[in-house]
């Protein structure tokens, strides 16, 4: 070992190593590190004994504490239906026009559903619930599958055409791609559609479309075109300011010919019972209301 | 400092062979510290209903899923918190993930957690979504995927992958790697009816046209179809939330 000695500047020992003249003092590690490498020693062990930590071959060190997140969330989770009891019982019994009238449920079952529809239905429907093309507007007044409380909550719930065995369900047959009807019927039908809004169309075509029309359209639209609710089959004498995929005449050719139907998600296994009444309320209130 | 001790330790250091030998016994215990644990992985996985390996269209979805880099700024991790399990529902099980390899848990959030994203939204969703999310999410900073539905899916090898897939614990049987092409070709038909799926992969496999074109099985088919089953495989009715065994 080199020698050791005592630096003349400083008064500190040197490690007593030698490189091409320069010599190293041997000051010992900072007061404050060594202070804090200690505490974070001290910090872990305390730290296992407390919190879960190590992985045993059929379980883990619970630790003294017994933390577990997953029984935190149960008992937040659980305080937050507590906080949600009152109003929410009042909800749960009441009839939905009774929400309707009464404005301290109303006000409640507004913020619900509001919360509720920002997060899950304007995805599809639109922030404000003006839907875009294959997603219907919800503002306007305009219902395939009905607007009274009734029928919105039952659509939520089940959904349309989601496979849930309560859900609504029809299907307008692809009549051009499944060669239902000749290619010169279609375009025939789609002057009648446009006609029937009382928009200018070929005449000729509108009177040999006529028979078209009441043979395979009529059952679902109505001899006169204005809809069946039950089956959601739009009114086609309404101008089409709301048809789901477009009133000008290609969007109307590309219906027959395709007999696209959306798709909207049963939610009723995803919310309960009460959100859904809120969320029903939500959307009729928000839609003047039917 | 105590001089004794740390000439023991300056004997050690000049002395190549017990220095290595220390060195290797360290090692030794960090390392075994570190990798036992993983033997015992199975005991941190609750036992849950309803979980199954994915169908071959699902795991071409998951390996599109992979390759586009969803994982970038998608979660498939609802933390056992109030409010994400208010927003994206019960929060995830480690049986939820057992299958993926790797797990697809992610690390950010610049879109929403997927974990229970399936049957939230229409096939026709997903389908506007991918190919321009801005067109029903004006808000949205995805970029648009519309080339998935161009591109014909190649999965010339999921049988394969399968089978790589069973080396590391993923139980599927010969018979389900028999009939991968099969159960894929199955699965992205509405007409086929899907028995065979449903007896090899249980009653919860959705079987349809996903991406609305009968003709053909897109790259889109196989996205909408991994999506579509996201989250929705455990039975939650069966689950008890509150059994001690489960609250860890």
């Amino acid at each position: 070992m080199a020698e050791r000695e005592t630096d003349a500047h400083t008064g500190v020992e040197t490690t007593g190593h030698e490189w091409d003249g320069i010599r190293e003092l041997d000051n010992p590690l900072p007061r404050w590190w060594l202070i804090i490498f200690y505490g974070t020693v001290a910090f872990a062990l305390i730290y296992w004994a407390l919190m879960p930590a190590w992985p045993l071959v059929r379980s883990y060190t619970p630790g003294l504490l017994h933390y577990s997140d997953r029984a935190k969330v149960l008992r937040d989770l659980a305080q937050l239906k507590a906080q949600r009891a009152a109003e929410g019982a009042k909800l749960q019994n009441a009839s939905l026009e009774a929400i309707e009238q009464d404005p301290s449920m109303q006000a409640y079952a507004l913020a619900v559903g509001q919360s509720i529809f920002g997060d899950n239905c304007a995805t599809c429907h639109g922030a404000g619930g003006l839907g875009g093309k294959g997603y219907p507007n919800l503002r306007a007044g305009v219902w395939l599958w009905g607007g009274s409380l009734e029928d919105i909550q039952r659509t939520i719930t089940y959904g349309v055409r989601s496979g849930d065995p309560k859900a609504r369900v029809s299907q307008m047959p692809s009549f051009g791609r499944d060669e239902i009807l000749k290619p010169e019927q279609i375009d025939d039908l789609t002057e009648y559609v446009v006609s029937l809004s009382h928009r200018p169309a070929n005449v000729a075509a509108v009177r040999r479309a006529a028979p078209v029309f009441a043979a395979n359209c009529a059952v679902c639209h109505g001899a006169d075109g204005h809809g069946n609710r039950q089956v959601g089959a739009p009114n086609l004498a309404d101008g089409g300011r709301q048809w789901l995929y477009g009133s000008d005449r290609a969007s109307i050719h590309d219906q027959i010919w395709n007999g696209r139907g959306g798709v909207m998600p049963a939610w009723g296994h995803r919310f309960d019972a009460n959100t859904i009444k809120a969320l029903a309320v939500y959307i009729h209130a928000n839609a003047g209301g039917q | 400092m105590a001089g004794s001790s740390w000439a023991a330790h300056g004997r050690l250091e000049r002395h190549s062979l017990l220095l290595l030998i220390a060195i290797i016994v360290v090692v030794s215990i960090g390392g075994l510290i570190e990798i036992v644990p993983l033997f015992y992985l199975e005991n941190t996985i609750e036992p849950v209903r309803g979980m199954r390996p994915y169908t071959p269209l699902e795991l071409e979805g998951r390996d599109i899923y992979i390759r586009e880099g969803c994982y970038l700024c998608h979660s498939q991790m609802i933390r056992p918190l109030r409010d994400e399990v208010e927003r994206y529902g019960h929060y995830s099980l480690a049986a939820e993930s057992m299958y993926d390899h790797p797990f697809q848990w992610g690390s950010e959030r610049q879109g929403p957690d997927l974990a229970r994203v399936g049957g939230k939204y229409s096939d026709g969703w997903h389908r506007d979504h991918l190919a321009d999310p801005r067109s029903v999410v004006p808000e949205s900073v995805m970029p648009p995927y519309r080339f998935l539905a161009e591109k014909d899916l190649d999965y010339h090898d999921v049988a394969q992958k399968m089978r790589t897939l069973r080396t590391v614990g993923v139980p599927y049987t010969d018979d389900m790697i028999a009939n991968a092409v099969t159960d894929l070709r199955d699965q992205d038909n509405a007409f086929a009816g899907g028995a065979g799926l449903h007896a090899r992969y249980g009653r919860n496999v959705n079987v349809r046209n996903f991406a609305g074109d009968p003709e053909r099985i897109t790259e889109m088919d196989a996205l909408i179809a991994y999506l579509q089953m996201l989250g929705t495989l455990v039975d939650f009715s069966t689950y008890k939330a509150d059994a001690p065994a489960n609250q860890r």
